[in-house]
């Protein structure tokens, strides 16, 4: 890491002088640090995967793994969710950030160093805090489930990676911005603002009675929206320009997408029937519908961007991914939009259709940018193919049609239990029945973006395998060598 | 490019929205919330803090994340109204007069009938105005008649609670959880429902012995097994066929499935507050029976739950 930094430092001029740094300088400077949060990212999202087909299993035999404490629903389905915002989403969005701010102000990231002590300490924090999860230490906040003695490791592990972001934003050498620097600049700003506020009303100095659960609603759409939201957007609308090789339809459209998103974003999540004053619900559903207007300028100008290049699909495999993510958060956000109406809500809300919405969105949306962003990112920075194309192939092929099984699985399911609920006459073991028919066959889905999942794990670990047995191998004979050599004189 | 701190500045403000309407805003209002004496008929102050040992079952039930399966807020969609004749007074034939105006359908005989033992329920599932209207009615005849308030929507229907749960159910849980999903049913009333230990400890044990096809995990390792000593525990459950363990063993519950349970039958969202008018039905109906559609099949060792 020292090591790193230095020639990141060999390679960097001065700083200060106005010069725009080459591509191959900057992707040089990102090397270590982005590799390394990405590498932690890949396994971690398997880790999630494992989890999550845990928990998925356990709809078909509540005996299995009963005597388990460590591994009962209630504690394995939280670890899973956890390992898959922490664990992988927030390092992945991280390491593509930080790419794509370096690489948009045209300059070097500052600091290399630093980040890879944050991301390693991140993952101390995950773990720590997952494992807490298992143990029986949760919360009881959603997705905020993390025990009160992780969460201040994972805070200042994102201030020692988000304040070099910030350093490295501010010495851009591009003074025009692009969109993608607005969300990831929004996105950067906005998580240690929620988390802390998050953690002190929580866990720290709890606030009354459903105050809490008003801050975690808050919280968890205010994470999935703009933080996750953002970077996301931020990916896509660097990407499928770039990967197009076509100039973003318009940039107007797309600051009007920002800022009604940043004014909109924030405030949904409060379902009609919930036990608080009747004005939040309300607001949040108002607020909710008006994010059609960020998710109609974000749909015409990306879908203007991308048309006339179908072609490029074909060639171009991370631009699969991203176009995937495009539409599924488009998808994703039309749900949310119909599921803020009360009439709409009051069948679905309690049923498995919202476990749907949120895998959609981070699967559909966050994980597959990501995926098409690594894909295009990692090859660059470590100056070597994928040694695979076919793995990448299946990944995109396992994890597109588990995706479908069960969030089209887990729709129909959540929509005939929430029908069932509402009708009393219909016995609860019987309303049950019928989602669980289809959960059992979100299951084979569960399957599938498990094993998408691990084709990515194994892709980047042979790629990193075979550099570094390419590039380390000589070096420790170098370093060795001349010991050897005096040892034997 | 220097407008960089005004868009900075901007971006805060258009983020910082949605923290001081749903972070801030709820704090002035609810921040401070005291239990309430609203109370219509018993003027004690609720809610109450729960005894020690549901506290520590409330740590249990998160721990477990029980959360992850059960919602802990019953939903209400509307009210309707009931007229009920609680004395019939004195002017017999006037009262019987009315009761046939605001019951057009009703026999003399039945009118005869309703008057003989109130109280008794005159028009069921009415407006609010039809209710006032009856009620006006009868008013000249000197007899006494109330309108009964019914909450209504599936929740109810389905008995898992008598009313919507409001923000004051919540305010000494710590932490709140009121869930997200309804694998399992909803518990916020759940101890007023199932109101027997023993159901609820057979229930953790192995949920198949008093719900044939629940899907709730066992949580056998709340239990213990051991050897029976000298003579078998007063507290060990009481298991037959199947489920029993081998003979010379028997299933203690520990110190947490306690905690647990007595947390469980100290969930109840019955107290009438001025947020969810209700008329709570008086003596002669007053069982904790769950509703039928609801029931678990009954188990051998109590009849609760029928």
């Amino acid at each position: 890491m020292s090591a790193s930094s230095s020639s990141a430092h060999t390679v960097s001029p001065d700083p200060r002088s106005d010069s725009v740094a080459p591509p191959a300088d900057i992707d040089a400077s990102c090397r270590v640090p982005v590799m390394v949060l990405l590498a932690c990212a890949a396994v971690w999202l398997v880790v999630a995967s494992v989890f999550g087909l845990i928990a998925s299993l356990k709809f078909h035999a509540p005996n299995l793994l009963a005597d388990c404490p460590w591994l009962t629903y209630g504690r394995v389905q939280p670890a899973q969710m956890n390992a898959l915002i922490y664990g992988f989403a927030a390092q992945a969005g991280l390491g593509i950030a930080l790419w794509m701010i370096a690489r948009l102000g045209r300059t070097l990231l500052v600091q290399p160093g630093y980040i890879v002590v944050g991301a390693l300490l991140w993952n101390v924090g995950v773990k720590l805090g997952v494992f807490g999860i298992l143990l029986g230490d949760t919360t009881g906040c959603e997705w905020l489930e993390m025990p009160g003695y992780a969460s201040p490791i994972l805070f200042a592990a994102y201030a020692i990676i988000g304040i070099p972001a910030l350093l490295t934003f501010h010495h851009r050498r591009e003074p025009t911005l692009y969109v993608s620097q607005w969300f990831l600049l929004a996105a950067l700003f906005w998580f240690p603002w929620i988390y802390s506020t998050a953690n002190l009303l929580l866990v720290f100095f709890p606030v009354r009675g459903v105050l809490q659960a008003v801050v975690d609603w808050w919280y968890v759409n205010n994470l999935s929206q703009i933080w996750l939201g953002f970077i996301g957007l931020a990916a896509i609308f660097y990407f499928l320009p770039k990967l197009t090789a076509r100039p973003l339809y318009s940039n107007y459209l797309a600051i009007l997408a920002f800022w009604t998103l940043a004014l909109f974003g924030g405030w949904g999540g409060i379902h009609s029937g919930a036990p608080v004053p009747a004005w939040m619900p309300s607001l949040s559903t108002v607020f909710t519908v008006l994010t059609a207007i960020p998710l109609i300028a974000i749909t015409i100008n990306l879908d203007r961007t991308f048309t006339g290049a179908m072609a490029k699909l074909k060639e171009s495999l991370p631009l699969k991914f991203v176009v995937f993510g495009a539409v599924a958060y488009v998808l994703a956000g039309a749900l949310a939009i119909v599921s803020a109406f009360p009439q709409f809500s009051q069948i679905t809300h309690f049923t498995l259709f919202t476990p749907a919405r949120t895998q959609l969105f981070l699967y559909g949306f966050f994980a597959m940018t990501m995926a098409g962003a690594i894909y295009h990112v990692v090859p660059l920075l470590i100056q070597n193919e994928w040694p695979s194309a076919r793995l990448v192939r299946a990944h995109f092929a396992l994890a597109t049609l588990g995706l479908v099984f069960y969030v089209g699985s887990l729709s129909v399911g959540g929509i005939l239990q929430g029908l069932a609920l509402n009708h009393p006459e219909v016995p609860f073991a019987g309303a049950l029945n019928r989602a669980l028919v289809c959960f059992r066959v979100g299951t084979l889905g569960d399957l599938l973006m498990t094993a998408g999942n691990v084709c990515l794990a194994l892709n980047l670990a042979w790629l990193l395998a075979r550099c570094c047995r390419a590039c380390c191998v000589p070096a420790m004979m170098a370093a060795v060598k001349p010991q050897v050599a005096e040892a034997a004189r | 490019m220097n407008h960089s701190p005004l868009i900075f500045l901007g971006v805060f403000f258009a983020l910082a929205l949605s923290w001081f309407g749903l972070v801030f805003e709820p704090q002035l209002q609810l921040g401070n919330a005291q239990p309430t004496t609203n109370l219509v008929n018993l003027g004690q102050l609720y809610p109450q803090m729960p005894p020690g040992q549901a506290r520590q079952g409330l740590d249990v039930y998160r721990s477990l994340g029980c959360a992850a399966c059960h919602s802990q807020q019953i939903g209400q969609t509307g009210r309707t109204y009931d007229v009920a004749l609680t004395d019939a007074g004195t002017n017999r034939s006037a009262v019987v007069d009315t009761l046939l105006k605001v019951k057009p359908d009703a026999t003399a005989i039945e009118a005869q009938r309703l008057l003989e033992k109130p109280p008794a329920t005159i028009l069921k599932d009415v407006t609010r105005a039809a209710a006032d209207a009856a009620v006006a009615k009868f008013e000249p005849t000197g007899a006494k008649v109330e309108v009964r308030v019914i909450p209504t929507g599936p929740d109810i229907a389905r008995g898992w609670g008598k009313r919507r749960s409001v923000a004051e159910d919540f305010l000494f849980d710590q932490p709140v959880m009121l869930g997200s999903q309804r694998i399992g049913p909803d518990l916020a009333d759940v101890g007023s429902r199932l109101p027997v230990a023993n159901w609820h400890l057979l229930h953790l044990y192995n949920p198949q012995i008093v719900v044939s096809k629940s899907v709730m995990p066992p949580y056998r390792f709340l239990f213990e097994k051991r050897k029976i000593g000298r003579e078998p525990s007063p507290d060990a459950l009481k298991l037959a066929g199947k489920f029993a363990p081998e003979s010379g063993c028997e299933i203690v519950p520990t110190d947490e499935a306690r905690q647990l349970v007595a947390y469980l039958l100290g969930l109840r969202a019955d107290t009438v507050i001025f947020e969810t008018p209700m008329t709570v039905a008086t003596a002669n109906v007053s069982t904790n029976a769950p509703a039928a559609t609801n029931a678990p099949a009954a188990p051998p060792t109590n009849s609760v739950a029928k």
